[in-house]
């Protein structure tokens, strides 16, 4: 278990980099959705039920939904909403 | 003596002035018409003699070096104040007591307390439950109250548009005449327009809403028996909302979540907490008995005041979150 905590926290590090470091706005928050995902699991493995529940409601939902939504009023959406407007 | 430094005084002030003795090969360059500002003369290496004042030489000076030396200064400062304040924050970090130590303070009595009478002293199963909404309860009605202002805020500033155009009897969510500065683009080719005929979506969330309810639902009224609670089952109840609006449109979503409904539930919501929990407080401090029963540890109908409050806050998240999300994408609940 202490290897899948490892793995876990090494992920979480991976993504934090790739968020700052991607150029595509889309990926970024894709990216950040992955990272409260295996926050939330990372909780799970410390015991503390509701803060995963949370985390994953909030920081993998709720947050990258007003995120995604942010991005659609700047027109960073990808090339299919561009062509679009 | 006197007159040699006398002398040098001088010959300093006339190199100063631009004026005195001229090294003999110079070469003196024509004069600039004196009407030309002084940043257009010719700047070569003599130019100093040409300037009147030393005023002019000044601002001359600040408009060639200023800039270098404020960039140089600027990097400096900055490598300055992030040395020093690492070095405060590792200093404070190496004063901080040992993780996990028996005897940090945070291993106090109240911890124990709440670990050991928490149960029969709230009736809740969910210890972090009866945490956050029995003995900290004040805190919990603070951050609903900050969520609910934040979202009448946004209401009242992104709202006012619209109810102004509203005005002229044009209806609110069915043409573009509502939109606000928000919207971009013409209103015909709004997104929710767009995406209304995805049927994908469409089917996939005809799946997945009622999985979504049923789960933001279990995890509120099971809040003080099990993991969750009142702000993580409002989030997982507005995130189907917002999945609802973005498969079906916002009019149908519209149809049984106004901005009436929003108000109403969010400070009705708001008054039942801060009434019950007044009484609670009222009562605990005063030694007076309450006359709310805690019920058996382990029934749906038990820990009292826990379950109504998580519903409270349930609502109060719900229509927050998908008040956000409204607002900021159509200007409208």
């Amino acid at each position: 278990m202490i290897i899948v905590e490892w793995l876990l926290l090494l992920f979480l590090i991976v993504c934090a980099i790739a968020v700052s470091i991607s150029k595509n706005l889309l990926n970024s928050v894709i990216i950040f959705m992955s990272y409260s995902l295996v926050m939330a699991v990372i909780w799970v493995l410390l015991r503390s039920p509701d803060l995963a529940i949370t985390e994953a409601a909030v920081g993998a939902g709720v947050t990258s939904v007003l995120f995604f939504l942010a991005l659609r009023k700047i027109g960073q959406m990808g090339h299919k909403d561009e062509g679009e407007k | 003596m006197n007159e040699e430094l006398s002398a040098i005084w001088q010959s300093f002030f006339n190199w100063v002035m631009g004026i005195g003795p001229r090294p003999e090969n110079e070469v003196i360059p024509e004069e600039p018409p004196p009407d030309l500002p002084f940043t257009q003369r010719p700047k070569d290496k003599y130019s100093r003699f040409h300037e009147a004042t030393l005023k002019e030489r000044y601002s001359q000076w600040v408009e060639i070096h200023g800039l270098h030396i404020f960039s140089l200064l600027y990097a400096g400062l900055s490598v300055l104040t992030c040395i020093v304040i690492v070095s405060l924050l590792l200093a404070t970090v190496a004063e901080l007591p040992p993780f996990g130590h028996e005897r940090n303070p945070a291993n106090n009595e109240v911890i124990r307390r709440y670990v050991e009478h928490g149960g029969h002293e709230t009736g809740a199963q969910n210890i972090v439950a009866g945490l956050i909404l029995d003995y900290r309860a004040f805190d919990t009605f603070g951050e609903s109250a900050v969520l609910f202002t934040a979202a009448v805020s946004v209401l009242m500033l992104l709202g006012a548009s619209r109810r102004n155009k509203t005005d002229d009897g044009t209806s609110p969510h069915t043409d573009g005449a509502g939109r606000n500065f928000l919207q971009r683009g013409p209103p015909e080719l709004s997104l929710h327009a767009v995406r209304r005929d995805d049927a994908i979506l469409r089917s996939v969330a005809t799946l997945a809403i009622p999985i979504i309810l049923m789960m933001g639902c279990v995890v509120v009224i099971n809040g003080h028996l099990s993991p969750g609670g009142g702000f993580s089952g409002g989030a997982i109840l507005s995130t189907a909302l917002i999945l609802a609006a973005n498969a079906y449109g916002f009019d149908k979503v519209h149809s049984f979540f106004s901005e009436r409904t929003f108000i109403v539930s969010s400070s009705t919501a708001l008054m039942i907490y801060a009434l019950s929990k007044g009484y609670s407080f009222f009562t605990g401090a005063n030694h007076i008995h309450s006359i709310i029963p805690k019920g058996t540890i382990g029934n749906i109908l038990s820990a009292g005041l826990i379950l109504p409050l998580n519903i409270c806050v349930g609502l109060i998240v719900a229509g927050t979150l998908y008040g956000f999300y409204a607002l900021f994408s159509e200007g409208d609940i």
